[in-house]
């Protein structure tokens, strides 16, 4: 196996850092070690490298630097974003509307302000995974405080008409906040564009340190932090700042800003290699999400009759890391939420299998797995019985 | 990937006894695709012993693991012995199974029994270890 060629396809899980990024970091870790809280050299040190960072992030989706809160993580940013907007419109209402394919950082956080007297509407998709607009504003009521729609799904790579949500939200009087972790630094973002109050995004999504996020909220937006503690981001997000993290994503959003187009142009044709490839090498195969509007580095599939955790097994054999949305892969144990609200049926689910390409993949990793995957589904289906039974059900 | 033995991981890389048995003896199938693993188990019977056993399977790495050995442990038994394999012996002789894979990917025990028990109906032969079955699937159903 060491021999073997080593293909890294499952860059939604995570990218790793680049070197221009981990080099901006390095110095916060020695010699800038100060908290940016305090008033001496040391403290001002580390303040100008978090609040040069807060003008990087926030030039990445055309935002202010005074808009963006630093947290932990995308969750942390969809938990801040859900409950601390929600709860900031309490004398206002109580119900807020989801889509049934958020991450579960949206959707426990919805199902956790339920506990606290909250109602929550969950808006279907259709068999892209699309929301539709009008769906939202149907359920839209009075009391509606927020709206909360992903814009980029990770496990399907469909991209929502974020704008004509936010249109629809706003004539209606809500606030709007999209989880952006999946599409920030892999397209182009732009809050004034896409009309939101709020929108999540993390820097191990485009090439930044794990541990480093943020959510992006609009000016004169009401929030109640998560934790209480000092002053830090405006009090918003108390604690003292993961400098060299923070550092780093603004690194990392400063190259995503610079190299965008060129970057998204690479994957667009790798992933239409592989898309292709894999759908002519393979038969029994459905692309999930949507054809078009999809991430720019993201193929998903469902592979009928067989198993996505032994897929990715036999893939890991040969090399090639990728994931997958079965029940067997989950620790839960269940299917993927968005392939079945998407109305994938479970056996069907069972099968997904995720790619996704970025900036070290090449033609050659390209050709590596549509190589591979073809006899790998082959000696699945010749165990499965699901296979058989399809054989003889299109025999006779 | 799942924190798998290495017994585990042979009987996956290399299942035994894979396909089906068109004139088998007994068919048992267990477990259903939509809560993620679905076995079959064909079995052929001579001088009351298994004298071939197969198997399909849908499932993850697991359910393909636990079948495969399955397989294995019942060829050339008495069907009384075959009898005596349960889930957790099947665990235990893969080198363990991780915690949240045992309930869902662990059904080839109970896929074999089914086979056994279909044989045994259509011999009307009364197996000591399958008393008392058909009145629980009776009330099952």
């Amino acid at each position: 196996m060491s021999t073997k060629r080593k293909v890294y396809l499952d860059y939604v899980a995570t990218t790793p850092v680049l070197p221009e990024v981990l080099e901006a970091m390095l110095p916060y870790f020695g010699d800038v070690f100060g908290n940016p809280q305090s008033l001496h050299f040391w403290g001002e040190r580390a303040r100008e490298g978090v609040e040069e960072a807060r003008g990087q992030v926030a030039a990445l989706v055309n935002g202010v630097a005074e808009e963006i809160i630093f947290t932990s993580s995308g969750t942390e940013a969809n938990n801040l974003a859900v409950k601390g907007i929600a709860q900031g419109q309490v004398a206002k209402g109580k119900h807020i509307v989801v889509s049934a394919i958020e991450h579960f950082s949206v959707l426990h956080a919805a199902r956790t302000l339920e506990k606290s007297g909250f109602e929550v509407t969950v808006v279907p998709v259709d068999n892209y995974g699309l929301v539709d607009p009008d769906e939202v504003a149907k359920n839209i009521r009075k009391d509606t405080v927020l709206v909360s729609i992903m814009h980029a799904n990770s496990e399907v790579g469909t991209i929502q008409p974020i704008a004509e949500i936010a249109k629809v939200v706003k004539e209606a009087g809500a606030l709007f906040h999209t989880d952006a972790v999946a599409s920030v630094g892999n397209i182009p973002v732009d809050v004034r564009q896409l009309g939101v109050d709020a929108l999540s995004l993390a820097a191990n999504q485009f090439y930044g340190p794990k541990g480093a996020a943020a959510l992006w909220l609009r000016k004169g937006v009401r929030l109640i932090p998560l934790m209480d503690g000092g002053v830090q981001e405006g009090g918003r997000r108390p604690g003292t700042e993961n400098v060299p993290a923070i550092v780093g994503m603004g690194k990392a959003a400063e190259l995503a800003l610079k190299e965008m187009s060129q970057r998204a142009e690479k994957q667009r044709r790798l992933r239409d290699r592989l898309i292709a490839g894999i759908l002519s090498a393979v038969e029994h195969v459905i692309l999930t999400g949507h054809p078009e509007r999809r991430l720019p580095h993201h193929a998903s599939f469902c592979v009928q009759f067989i198993e996505g955790e032994a897929m990715l097994m036999l893939l890991n054999n040969e090399g090639i890391a990728v994931s997958s949305g079965s029940a067997c892969t989950s620790r839960a144990l269940k299917a993927s939420h968005v392939l079945i609200a998407m109305g994938i049926p479970h056996e069907v689910a069972q099968g997904s299998l995720l790619f996704s390409t970025g900036l070290d993949t090449t033609d050659q990793d390209i050709d590596y797995v549509i190589e591979k995957l073809p006899p790998i589904v082959t000696r699945l289906r010749q165990i499965s019985p699901l296979y058989a039974r399809f054989l003889k059900e299109r025999g006779g | 990937m799942p924190m798998y033995s290495d017994k585990v991981m042979d009987h996956f890389m290399n299942p035994r006894n894979v396909g089906e048995i068109k004139d088998a003896d007994g068919v048992g199938e267990e477990g259903n695709p939509v809560c993620g693993d679905m076995m079959t188990f064909y079995i052929k019977v001579k001088d009351n012993r298994l004298e071939d056993v197969k198997f399909q399977t849908f499932g993850c790495g697991a359910a393909i693991a636990v079948s495969s050995m399955v397989s294995e442990m019942a060829k050339g038994k008495t069907l009384e012995e075959a009898l005596k394999i349960t889930p957790s012996v099947v665990a235990e002789e893969l080198g363990g199974l991780p915690k949240n894979k045992y309930h869902c990917s662990n059904l080839g025990a109970q896929a074999l029994r089914r086979a056994i028990k279909d044989y045994a109906t259509k011999k009307g032969l009364k197996l000591e270890g399958l008393e008392g079955e058909e009145h629980e699937e009776a009330e099952e159903n």
